[in-house]
């Protein structure tokens, strides 16, 4: 019952106490007349017939679902995120360049890419080349446009990432005569890894939820499949509750593995955060 | 290109409806956000875990797939927004504009809610404690210690979720809505061998939108921000 300690309010006295019983009992009564509304208005509209669910427990649609759905969905998460992998590592390491032409070019293309709404590539990239491509097509779609968005978020975290290793440990490098290429790839990229890797399982998270947005391009996966059985049984509101779950489902379990791999890894030490804003994060250092 | 210099008024009523979503949307769900973070921070551990659920639950479902709620599911159960229907000039607000609007702060005032909280947190139990040793009243100790260091601290996460939020528009186009995606996709559609000028023309756009944006985050640090 008694909160941990907290900057907003001093450990509440008897008095206090009572009165934040009460309103505990008003809020429940609250939610749970709220929740009773949401479920009611769902039975008095027909949403919880048998017919509407029936689907769901059918194991053909559960299949399709299952596997033309999450499954197509992780694998699109997983390759535009591997992608961007790549991709974010040429350029946030291009952007600690000591050369102004590598350096400059690389800031570009990763802060246009950071700014540009991922609807709008992948648009793009399909009329460029996956309308041709039928269903491989749209789904390779998704995948370059995600990679594009995501490398560059990456690239910002891997620039984070190598940054955040002490800079004595470049200096000892150099001290013993390593090259510059040496000291990234020995000693910066290796101590830089651990502390990004949290950060990388978050972006997929992110990568997972936007490989809906390949519903504009009609491109497989969990939600495609939601469409064709929303648009054949007529049961809406099931299937976005149906869907809502798996996506929610899936992306607590890999919050749940970047916490892990934060507490392995890094530790108690704050999790690596790169703001969507440039030069706040180096603007709240000095 | 040519699509785009021959239709400038079409890019321009585009791009108004994008920033009316977005400042719409944006101020809507800084309110909403603002009461989830009370609630999420306050002494009554009920509503706390309600919100933390509530939070987590919206945080992970694809924007998409709570404007499907809106705009498709929605209507199912008696959730349609027709009583909507304004027209300004040219611009027309109807039942898709005012869904999208409810789907853009649901899903955005989340985040909100999450990023007031990091800065909340982000104040060292130290100050607090402080104020009140020194005997400042609870309002005081709110107003002169702890919320100018919270605000201060939410800035940078509030100005990504809302930039965020301004790119979250164009999913409003795939619903109907005419703003820049949908006027995108229409050029793109008419005149496919233009695609590269078209993009380029939008996107450059929303790189100047989101440039102008993270400059005012900028100057709202720099001015929260205590001489170091």
């Amino acid at each position: 019952m008694s909160a941990a300690p907290s900057v907003l309010f001093d450990a509440p006295g008897p008095r206090t106490i009572a009165r934040h019983r009460i309103y505990t009992v008003v809020a429940l009564a609250a939610l749970l007349a709220a929740l009773a509304f949401v479920v009611w208005r769902l039975y008095d509209r027909e949403q919880l017939t048998y017919e509407k669910w029936e689907v769901f427990v059918t194991p053909a649609y559960m299949q399709a679902i299952l596997v033309d759905g999450l499954l197509t969905t992780l694998q699109m998460a997983v390759s535009a995120v591997l992608l961007a992998v790549v991709f974010g590592l040429v350029f946030g390491v291009g952007k600690l360049s000591d050369n102004w032409w590598l350096r400059w070019p690389c800031w570009a293309v990763v802060e246009f890419f950071r700014a540009v709404p991922v609807l709008l590539l992948m648009i793009l990239v399909f009329f460029s080349w996956g309308i041709r491509g039928g269903d491989s097509g749209a789904y390779w779609t998704v995948v370059i446009a995600l990679m594009l968005y995501n490398g560059a978020v990456l690239a910002e975290v891997f620039r984070a990432g190598i940054q955040a290793v002490p800079s004595g440990q470049a200096e000892a490098a150099y001290a013993v005569g390593m090259r510059k290429s040496q000291v990234m790839n020995i000693i910066l990229l290796p101590q830089g890894v651990k502390i990004m890797l949290p950060a990388i399982i978050s972006q997929m998270v992110v990568a997972l939820k936007d490989t809906s947005l390949g519903y504009v391009v009609a491109a497989p996966g969990l939600t495609a499949v939601g469409k064709l059985i929303w648009n054949g049984e007529q049961n809406q509101v099931p299937t976005a509750i149906v869907l809502a779950a798996l996506y929610v489902a899936t992306n607590l379990v890999l919050t749940l593995l970047a916490t892990l791999a934060q507490k392995r890894l890094v530790g108690e030490k704050k999790p690596l955060e790169v703001s969507m804003v440039s030069h706040l994060d180096e603007g709240r250092k000095a | 290109m040519n699509v785009v210099l021959d239709n400038p008024d079409l890019v321009v009523r585009a791009f108004t409806y994008t920033l009316l979503l977005f400042v719409i949307a944006g101020v809507l769900s800084l309110i909403l956000g603002t009461f989830l973070a009370a609630l999420r921070v306050g002494p009554i551990s009920v509503l706390r875990r309600a919100v933390a659920v509530y939070v987590a639950l919206i945080r992970n479902t694809p924007l998409l797939v709570v404007l499907i709620f809106f705009r498709i599911a929605g209507p199912k159960i008696g959730l349609n927004f027709n009583f909507v229907d304004i027209v300004v000039g040219d611009f027309r607000f109807n039942n898709l504009f005012a869904a999208c609007v409810a789907a853009l702060t649901v899903y955005t005032s989340t985040f909100v809610c999450e990023g007031l909280r990091s800065g909340i947190n982000a104040v060292p139990l130290g100050q607090a404690e402080a104020a009140r040793a020194i005997g400042l009243p609870f309002a005081a100790a709110m107003r002169e210690v702890v919320l100018p260091q919270a605000f201060r601290a939410s800035i940078p996460p509030l100005a990504s979720v809302q930039i965020a939020l301004l790119k979250n528009t164009t999913l409003a186009g795939a619903f109907g809505v005419g703003e820049a995606f949908f006027r995108m996709r229409g050029f793109t559609n008419n005149e496919p061998g233009q695609r590269v000028g078209i993009f380029l023309t939008f996107a450059l756009i929303f790189v100047i939108l989101v440039e102008v944006v993270s400059f005012v985050a900028n100057r709202l640090e720099r001015r929260a921000r205590v001489a170091a």
